[in-house]
Formats: C-alpha cells, structure tokens, sequence
C-alpha cells in the first residue's frame, strides 16, 4: 500500500471541515485529580522519616480522640510512660507483660516467614498451659510428690508437647489435604479455651475451696515449688525470652531451616524446585512455632498467673500478630517493640485510676499504630501525583508541534 | 478544550511527548506516534522498549506522566479503558481477557450497557455478520473453555469491532499462533485495512512487520527512534534500528562429534489436573553434544514434559531413563518418581531453567547469593548454610553474564527480566550438567541478552551436554536446534531435522497432523 492511497481514503473519508464541538464528540474529560504511581527505590533515611511520621500521626490521632471524651491527652501520655516505667514495680510488670508478647511473636513470626498464617497462637499458648498443669494437678493430687526441678522440667517438656501438638495438627492437614490453616489455627483457639472451662469444673482440677468453676491455685498447694525463681523483680522467663528472640534470629538467618523457610514463604513451586520436602518442612517449622507458644503457657502458669484460667493466654497470641508484623518479623526488632506494647498497656491500666480512662484506650492506640504503618508501607511504595496546571505547558508543547 | 482545530487531519490517533515512568524506571520519554486512516502500522521493539505501555496508555490501561494525545485531531484525556472505547479505540492484550464459562457471544457482549435480557438471535446474527465481512471463523455458541487459542483470540478482536472500534491495538497476536494461523490472521488484518480501519500491530517480529504492515514506528529504550514506510525497510535495517547498533543475526548451530543418547524417554504418560492426558505416550531421546528444540502450541504439554523429567510433575506411565555413570559403568536409571533432590543424590547432572522463572527456579525476594545457594545449600556438612561459595559464584556469574545489579545482595525481584534470566541460567550452567532443560529461555529478553543465552547453549552443546530447549519463536529454533520435537495435545506428531523441513511443515505438526501427512503434503 502506498502513502497515494492513504491520502485519497483520508481524502474521501475526512473532509477538511470545522469540527464540532469537543462535548458532542467525544467525553470532555480532566486528569484525574490525584494518581497513585509506583516510587522507586527509596533510602532508608526517608524511609526512617515515613515511619516516624507514620508513628507521630497514630499518636496525634489518638490524642484527638482523647480529646473528643474530653481528656488531656499531654497528660494521659505522660502518665502513661510514668505508669509503665516511673518506678521499679511499673517497670516490673511492664516486662512481665512484654515477656509472653515476645515469645509469641517470635513464635508466629516463624510460621508468617513460611506465608503459613498462623493465628492460633492464642490456642497453642493455651494448650501449653493445660500440658503443663496437668503435671501439676498430678503432683498436687498425688501428695505434691515431684521436687521443684523435675517439676519444672516435667512441665516445660508437657507445654512444648501440648503447644507443638496444636501447631501440627494445621500443618498436617494443610499439606495433607490442603485445608485452609487461617481457618484452623483460629478454630483451635476455641477448643482450647472450651476445654480450660471443661478442666475448672472438673473434680480433680478444681479448687475445693471455691463455689465456682476454677481452678485450684497451684502455689498455695505446691509450697510455692511452681513458682519461677525471680531476677530484678520479674521472674526469670524475660531471660528465656530474649535468648529466644536471639536463637530465632539466628535459626532464621544463618542456617539451613531457616534458608528453607524463607524459601517456602516465597514459592513454593521454587522450593520443590530446589528438591526441599514442602511438607515436611512447614510441618517442622508449625511444631516449632507451636512449642514456643506453648512455652509461653509455662511461663504463665509458673511465672505469672500460678494457676491456669481460660484467660491464661489473655489475648498475647493476637497481639504478637500485630508485633511480629511491626517488626517485619525480624526477632531482634520484636523486643523493643513487644515492650512498647507492653508500656501501652501497663500505662493504659495506670491512666484508667488516675484519669479515669479506660484501659482499652491501649488497644485503640495499638491499632492506630498498627494502621498507620501499614500506611506507610503503601507511601514507600507508592506516591501520590496531584493534577498539575497542565493546560498551560499543554499550550506550549502545541506551539512546538506546530 | 481550548483548540478546536484538528491537528494534522490523517491523522487518526497522534501522540505528542508521552512520558510514563514506573517507579525509578523511566518507560516511555517524549515519545511520538502516529496512526492513520486506514493503515496498518507496526510498533517495533525490543521487550522494555516501551510498545506495550504506549499502547496501554492510548488504550486507558495506565495514565501518562506527560504528554498529549489526539484523536481525530482533537485533544483527548483517557482515563480508563472505557474512554478508550467511546473514542473506538479496541486493544487485544496479550494476555485475553475473557471468561472461560461464557461463550463467544456472550464475552462479546459483556459488560455492554443495554436491556437486561440479551436477544441471542440478534446477536448472533451481528457476531457472525462482522465475522463473515472481514473473513473471521467463529461459532457465536462456543464455550470459551472448549476454543483454542486462535479462537480466543478471534473472539477478542470481534469484541473490538463489535463496540465499534476504528482503530484496533493487536499486542504481539502471533506470539501463540502457528505459521498458518498468522497467515490467516494477516488476511484479516487486511480485510480490516480494506474497511478504512486503522491496525497497530505491536510485535518484535522482523518478518512479520515486512510481511503485513505499510511503516513501521521504532521504539528503542522508551525513546522515540523513527517512523519508515515498510517497503523502504529490511530486515537489518530495522534491527540496526530497533538495537541501536549494527548486529549479527545469525545464530550458530556448531557441529559436534560423540553424540550419545543421554536421556531416553518411554511412553510417558501424565494427567493434567482435569484427568486428561497431559503427556501421552511420549517417546524420544535426547543427546549429548546437540540441542533439541521442542515446538509446538503454547499449552501442548510442554511444560508437563520439562517438569516430569525434572522430577516435579507425576507421571502415571511409562520410563525416564538416564543414563548415568556409576563407578566408571554405564546404567541407565529410570528417574520416575523420584523428586529433584532424590535424582540429584543418584549423581544425575541435571539442569532446568523453568518456563515461569521468578515462580519456579528463583526466589524472588532473596538476593542472588541465596538463588544461587538454593540447589547446593544442603552441601556442607552442619547445621549453618556456608554462603561463602555461593557468593563468589555469584560475584563470577556478575562479571562473566554481565549481570546489571546493585549488588549481590539485592532482592532478585527489584532486577529486570533479562538480568534474573541470565542469574537462573548462569547457576544451572554452573552446575556442569550432563542434561540442560530450558523453556522459553528468551522470554522477555532483549536481543543482546537473548544472543547471549543462545552462546551459552551452544558453549554447553559443544561440552557435550544434551541441551532441551523449550522455545516458542519458530524461527530461533529452526536455527539453533539439531532436531526438533514437535508436540501437540500432548503427543509427540514428528522429530524433524530442521535444516530440510519447512516452517509450514512443523506448523502442521504443530496442529497434530502426523508426519506422514507433513512429508506427503510438501516436499523436503
């Protein structure tokens, strides 16, 4: 075809006559008014400045809804930190709350690192609890027999056991038949805490003393054998946890287990690729993950609560959801902010005496949080164009064209 | 709208200045193009040359950074694809977008506004209408899950005209056809011409620009080149164009001595997840010291074939022998069943490059030290990975590859296509193996890159390694391949020797006719 033939068909086709106007052709439209485009690769300076605004708006909007119920919120954040660290004892429970908060992060961190989304955390702490009482109401039952140091080993080794059990089962049946392990990690949860309740009306377990469901409280009927030996006032599961956060680091980064983890969290096709047995590999990881949890059902038994409620877990294995995503699932960056966590809610429970407000104000502040660097994620990957004055630069690039 | 005045009158569509970036990565700068009445124009480039986007913006798909554009000569502002099509502007993406339940007309008309009942008659009616003005095969009725792959494409173009398109954006349509099937999509194309409607062809494909279009717009590297009529222009003149530089075209096919059966497949066998026979009844050998290419429709078993040897796809029948060197002895050992670290502890040398690289083969939010780890993390003795050979694999792959990248230490997934290629290639080059498996290994890579992976093959070829090379482009592997394998519908339809068969031969085994009919049908 030659640029003959075109001209005559754009003769025929298009005669040289005055357009009508734009509307009754074609849709008038604008730019729209703001466009998201993807950022490229950003510094970890503005990146750190992202964060941080991130993090001073979470608290600003806080600081507005304390406002709205008609509160200081100068004053309830100022009391807050004086709440959580002002005195040795504050500073005491603090820790004793940071302490199962790490070690379940730590835990679910491991099984989020494999995509394996387990949010059952909460049932394996618990299930570790009731392994390790059974121990104990053993003991207690059969003339509190068993010596403090077999007492305790018998009831680390029952709670990595009972956890380890209930982080399995979802791996097992996920690779097995692909169940959805969202779902079962979240279904377990209930059955744990259904057969706690089972456990305090249960003759052997209850407490004779007491004309309601509960548990008998294994201290009093130990001698105090149960309870964890205590170092700068907080008993001594805080070394426990931090050596934790240290291993799982380094299990994570430096070795073989870990090398298969972050591989399977990114493809799965890739690791079969590389000859890694999936299955077997997510199963391990789940009974780690499930016995760290369930060492956390120790730690509440024998170091905080000295008996076994079906609070006993208290809610720790959902927020270690929220710490171990905080910290991009980086151990060593679960600490410091397992303990803000914690500062959040000793200092929420103090400012709930003093300026009479509630102590779920810690929840609130903690999902502002949460929400806010999720936000950020989206502002370092993306960035937000704005409608420009582009008619007059148009008007310009015309003039060239023409 | 502040000018009225058409801007230059032949002009279907023009765009002026377009920008586009994506991220730190700039697609398009200040890039024109132009389209006239009744033409067919061809958008020529290497991949990330920036056709794609282009036309994805006249297409409402993305918005530009900068620039104007016109249709009819009037200033217009896509912003999504509807706008595109009420100015009848109609794109086939690549990758179609139809709903597999719904039949032919029934895709055609989704998403129209109109009543709520649809007169089938009517539509029928007006499908097959446009279908018989410009030559189209079409079942109106036809489920989409039982169409082929031409069919689909059929239905997608058909939707174009039938919401009334004048100008039409083909994205590389011949990507997934066979010889024949690109002829007749060709005829089309200049039925559609004859119709006063205006064609981009989006394509990399030299021939086919020669064969089909009236000029041709070069992008190189987001830039705007030149526009040429097509009948000024050769094959080496548009890829001096397209490149930037004068390159060599020819690919080497060296000869070798001692070619030995290495892997011999037996009437293998394999389900797809439907329950229909994925393989079936496949047999052939491949040897040491040549390559064999493998044709055939995207989807004909291909990639089950490369999996079941790699010992990732079950099979329910028949034999993957290898034969491998025990104790200075011979043994063939038949590897079914076996996963990938089983086959790799018998001692059995074996390399694939998969079809879907950052999905299988690669992880792509690990750094290239730990890809390159993945096959041998296990080596060492201990509980630790040792990424300290891995890391001068690495930094040697960087240097000889010419691996573009920040560091050894970035996230594989943040380096372009041709980069990750050539980490996953370089590693299971490193690995000195017996047997090499690459599909698609050029996929998405530019000429420079594509030049260096076929060196690469042939380097492996004339260590006296058996080479299996999964390739799409008929040409590449006519050049390249000792034999070629031509599958269809899971079947093997021929082994041919390139050097004496025809394009137009494989293209008919490629549609399951069987040798005997290719051989009668043409002669050698």
């Amino acid at each position: 075809m030659t640029d003959q033939k075109i001209d005559n068909v754009n003769a025929q086709e298009q005669p040289d006559i005055p357009c009508p106007p734009a509307q009754d052709m074609y849709p008038m439209l604008k730019e729209p008014l703001v466009r998201i485009t993807k950022r490229g690769i950003i510094s970890t300076k503005h990146k750190t400045i992202v964060y941080i605004v991130g993090f001073i708006l979470a608290l600003l909007v806080g600081a507005l809804m304390l406002l709205a119920v008609g509160k200081n919120p100068i004053l309830a954040y100022r009391d807050m930190a004086v709440g959580s660290f002002g005195t040795a004892i504050a500073s005491a429970e603090t820790v004793r709350i940071a302490v199962p908060l790490l070690i379940a992060s730590v835990a679910v961190g491991f099984a989020f690192k494999m995509k394996f989304w387990n949010i059952g955390a909460e049932g394996q702490i618990l299930a570790g609890a009731i392994f390790c009482s059974y121990i104990v109401i053993h003991s207690i039952n059969n003339g509190n027999y068993i010596p403090r140091i077999p007492l305790h080993l018998f009831m680390i080794i029952c709670a990595l056991i009972g956890g380890a059990l209930f982080g399995f089962l979802p791996a097992f049946f996920k690779t097995k038949w692909g169940t959805n392990e969202t779902l079962f990690t979240l279904m377990l949860n209930y059955i744990a805490i259904q057969y706690v309740i089972y456990l305090q009306s249960l003759r052997t377990w209850k407490d004779p003393r007491s004309s309601y469901p509960k548990i008998v409280d294994f201290s009093t009927f130990t001698d105090g054998k149960v309870e964890l030996p205590r170092l700068f006032g907080v008993h001594i599961g805080w070394i426990f946890a931090l050596i934790i956060a240290t291993i799982a680091y380094f299990y994570l980064t430096k070795t073989k287990h870990g090398f298969e983890i972050s591989v399977v969290g990114d493809s799965m096709n890739t690791a079969r690729y590389a000859g890694m047995n999936t299955s077997w590999i997510q199963i391990r990881t789940l009974l780690i993950s499930g016995a760290l949890c369930g060492f956390v059902g120790y730690l509440q038994v024998a170091g905080a609560n000295h008996t076994l409620t079906e609070t006993s877990a208290g809610g720790v294995g959902f927020t270690a959801i929220t710490v171990a995503w905080l910290a991009k699932l980086n151990p060593f960056v679960m600490i410091p902010i397992a303990v803000f966590i914690a500062m959040l809610q000793k200092g929420s429970l103090f400012i709930q005496s003093t300026m009479r407000i509630p102590a779920s104000v810690a929840d609130l502040l903690t999902g502002l949080i949460l929400f806010f660097m999720l936000g950020c994620e989206f502002f370092i990957e993306y960035k937000l164009v704005f409608r420009s004055n582009r008619d007059a630069s148009h008007l310009e690039q015309k003039e060239v064209a023409a | 709208m502040q000018e009225a005045k058409p801007a230059i009158t032949e002009n279907v569509v023009q765009m002026q200045h377009i920008c586009k970036s994506f991220g730190t990565v700039q697609a398009l700068s200040g890039v024109h193009f132009e389209l006239r009445r009744g033409e067919i124009l061809s958008l020529l480039g290497e991949n990330g040359s920036g056709k794609t986007t282009l036309m994805n913006i006249l297409a409402g798909i993305y918005f530009p950074d900068a620039g104007d554009i016109f249709v009819n000569g009037k200033r217009v502002t896509i912003r999504q694809p509807k706008d595109a099509f009420d100015l009848n502007i109609g794109m086939v993406h690549q990758h179609f977008k139809l709903v597999e339940v719904f039949s032919a007309a029934e895709n055609i008309v989704l998403g129209l506004s109109g009543g709520t009942t649809i007169n089938r008659r009517t539509l029928y009616r007006h499908v097959r209408e446009i279908a018989d003005q410009y030559g189209f095969e079409i079942d109106p009725e036809k489920k989409v899950y039982d169409m082929s792959v031409s069919e689909k494409q059929t239905v997608e173009i058909i939707k174009a005209l039938y919401r009334g398109a004048d100008i039409l954006i083909l994205d590389e349509p011949t990507a997934v056809l066979t010889p024949q099937e690109t002829d007749k999509l060709f005829d089309i194309m200049r039925a559609m011409k004859a119709d006063h409607k205006s064609i981009i062809l989006i394509t990399h494909k030299l021939n086919e620009v020669l064969a089909v279009s009236d000029r041709v717009t070069v992008l190189r590297k987001g830039e705007y080149i030149d526009t040429i009529h097509t009948k000024d222009a050769t094959i080496q003149s548009l890829t001096d164009m397209m490149v930037g530089r004068s390159v060599s075209l020819a690919i080497d096919r060296p000869t070798t001595t001692n070619v030995e059966p290495i892997l011999m497949i037996q009437s293998l066998t394999a389900l797809s997840q439907e329950g229909t026979k994925a393989l079936d009844d496949v047999t052939f050998e491949a040897n040491g010291g040549e390559i064999l290419g493998i044709a055939g429709i995207s989807g004909s078993g291909q990639r089950e074939l490369c999996e079941a040897i790699a010992g990732l796809y079950p099979v329910i029948g028949g034999s993957i022998l290898y034969r491998n060197i025990v104790d200075g002895y011979e043994v063939d050992e038949n590897v079914v069943g076996l996963n990938p670290y089983e086959i790799a502890k018998k001692g059995i040398a074996l390399a694939f490059v998969p079809e879907d690289r950052l999905g299988m083969g690669l992880a792509p939010s690990l750094d290239m030290v730990d890809n390159i780890m993945l096959k041998h993390y296990r080596e060492n003795k201990g509980f630790f990975v040792d990424r300290k050979s891995p890391r001068q694999i690495s930094e040697r792959l960087v240097k000889d590859l010419q691996i573009v990248t920040p560091d050894v230490f970035t996230p594989i997934r943040q380096l372009s296509g041709g980069n990750v290629q050539k980490i996953l290639v370089g590693r299971e080059i490193d690995t000195a193996p017996r047997l090499l498996m690459v599909a698609y290994p050029v996929r998405g890579l530019d000429i420079n890159s594509s030049y260096t992976i076929y060196n690469l093959l042939n380097e492996q070829k004339e260590k006296g390694t058996a080479v299996i090379f999964v390739g799409e482009d008929l040409d590449v592997l006519m050049e390249i391949s000792d034999r070629i394998l031509v599958m269809s519908g899971g079947r093997v339809t021929g082994i041919v020797d390139p050097r004496v068969t025809s394009k137009q031969e494989i293209g008919l085994l490629m549609l399951g006719q069987s040798i005997d009919n290719v051989k009668g049908a043409d002669v050698v």
